[in-house]
């Protein structure tokens, strides 16, 4: 692991009228870890990685993205360039085919030529484990864990340095869920880049933290690696891992 | 300050400033989002596949619509001129009525105003589910700019396709008024049409052609300015698709009144 981490966010904030959803949130993730933010509903968890990659302009605070900062459109554009993000619902294009999102960075970013684009879509799919047959289906024909590959799929194929997960396995049953978990930890490894994961799935967290960081209140609570979290000595954590409604964490009804 | 401790008889006027200040709000933002479209549409990268995606989409799949409307109207435009010429007898000037008729102005608006319903609702529909649903944060992260790739081939489309329609819209027109001129009003064809082809002038097709051209803009903004400021899941997309199709309307008639007196300034 190098020194400087690939991404930081320090102090960020973030309100939304008179609801300050982000109080200050500082977190760091190196090259080959995997960080995972975990958080009740409405924590501000999306929000802080849309803000980390320059979908939300946070109100104070500042990204690094490999010791820069990240501030100008130019500067937001670079880091887009080396890093891929997974959305929750996949987020596919649905008016254009599955190897055409998955190569889409590769076609209307870099030029690469349609013929070019879609071989290398094709050897993306299959590092997902989707096969040739699915290339040229509609996203609306696929299930939602094929969905979840694809989008994997168009996450990995720039070859990102930085990846984030946005509740990669919401709306999956357990066992493709554990499959996606693993495709995920593969492919990570794979590419030997810094993932951030978002997720409210204890099992996913297991799978594939190696760090996790608690938000709660726009604050991050607590923070740590994956095998402290059953005996960190922190309730909100504890009332977490355990999914109890009783504890300092009111659930959010 | 929250508004119970405004006394009460400010109250209507803080309702007046407030819808005051949101109106010019959204004059702001649409503006602003019309230029950075527009200008995405005359500088490089423009993505000629999506352009000619969205020409067939928008420009050929509403030729059926254009067309039916633009014959019945013809055919109506005739009729109604015939009885009111006849009381001063003029009813001969059918022809010639109904093609600055057509051509001028129902061509134009009432294409516009059909594409109005048809095309800015499917686009702002079409925006607003890609907004719901993360595309267009995930086109974002594709470093790939919504206004380029989205918006600007529908916008172009939109220009592109328009004048084409109304021209086809003119010559349907013309047609529904000559098979009325001819099957019921007792006109020969040969004459009917003559006249109408000695009638015309460039400047009347010209007129409507430049019309369509800006309506078309209008027509494919509206739906792309809507789709992209809609949220709030399904139902926010069904308002995007309404406030499109009344803004895009009520633009293309007030639009098509300043048109029409820039026209007739110059002598078009």
């Amino acid at each position: 692991m190098s020194d400087t981490p690939v991404l930081e966010l320090r102090g960020l904030a973030k309100s939304f009228g008179a609801k300050h959803v982000l109080t200050g949130v500082d977190l760091s993730v190196r090259k080959g870890e995997s960080l995972v933010i975990v958080g009740g509903s409405g924590t501000g968890k999306s929000v802080t990685i849309k803000c980390a990659l320059g979908l939300m302009s946070p109100d104070s605070g500042e990204v690094l993205f490999d010791g820069k900062r990240v501030k100008s459109q130019k500067s937001i554009d670079g880091m887009r360039r080396r890093s891929g993000m997974l959305f929750q619902g996949g987020a596919l294009f649905d008016s254009l085919t599955v190897w055409e999102n998955v190569a889409f960075a590769l076609m209307y970013r870099d030029g690469v030529g349609r013929k070019e684009a879609r071989e290398r879509a094709i050897a993306s799919l299959s590092k997902v484990r989707l096969g040739k047959s699915v290339a040229s289906l509609r996203p609306a024909e696929l299930s939602g864990g094929m969905q979840k590959r694809v989008s994997l799929a168009r996450a990995i194929i720039a070859q990102p340095e930085l990846i984030f997960f946005d509740e990669p396995t919401t709306g999956l049953d357990p066992i493709t869920a554990d499959a996606v978990n693993d495709l995920i930890v593969e492919q990570v490894k794979a590419l030997g880049a810094a993932a951030v994961t978002i997720t409210h799935d204890m099992a996913s967290v297991r799978k594939i933290a190696d760090t996790v960081a608690m938000l709660h209140e726009g604050k991050i609570i607590w923070s740590g690696p994956v095998d402290q979290i059953d005996n960190s000595g922190n309730d909100f954590i504890d009332q977490f891992v355990h999914g109890r409604a009783e504890g300092p964490i009111q659930p959010a009804m | 300050m929250s508004s119970a401790e405004i006394p009460v008889v400010i109250r209507p006027f803080q309702m007046i400033g407030h819808s005051v200040l949101a109106a010019f709000r959204e004059v702001g933002r649409i503006t602003i989002f019309a230029l950075r479209v527009l200008i995405a549409c005359v500088t490089p990268v423009i993505y000629v596949r999506e352009v000619l995606r969205q020409c067939l989409k928008i420009g050929f799949f509403s030729l059926p619509v254009v067309g039916l409307t633009a014959v019945f109207i013809g055919a109506a435009l005739a009729l109604n001129i015939y009885t009111g010429g006849s009381r001063f007898n003029a009813e001969q000037f059918v022809p010639n009525i109904v093609v600055l008729g057509i051509t001028r102005e129902l061509g134009p608006v009432l294409a516009g105003l059909m594409l109005a319903g048809r095309v800015s609702a499917g686009i702002a529909a079409e925006i607003g589910a890609m907004r719901v649903t993360e595309q267009i944060d995930a086109l974002a992260t594709l470093s790939t700019k919504p206004h380029r790739y989205l918006y600007a081939p529908r916008v172009l489309a939109g220009i592109l396709t328009l004048p084409v329609l109304v021209l086809v819209a003119d010559i349907i027109g013309v047609m529904g008024g000559y098979l009325v001129g001819v099957g019921a009003l007792d006109f020969s064809g040969p004459s009917y049409l003559r006249n109408t082809w000695q009638f015309v002038t460039a400047g009347d097709i010209w007129s409507g052609v430049i019309k369509a051209a800006v309506f078309g803009m209008i027509i494919a903004m509206m739906g792309c300015y809507q789709g992209d400021r809609s949220k709030g899941g399904a139902g926010g997309v069904g308002r995007a698709a309404t406030l499109a199709v009344v803004g895009a309307a009520v633009l293309i008639l007030a639009t098509n009144y300043v048109l029409t007196s820039i026209f007739v300034q110059v002598g078009l």
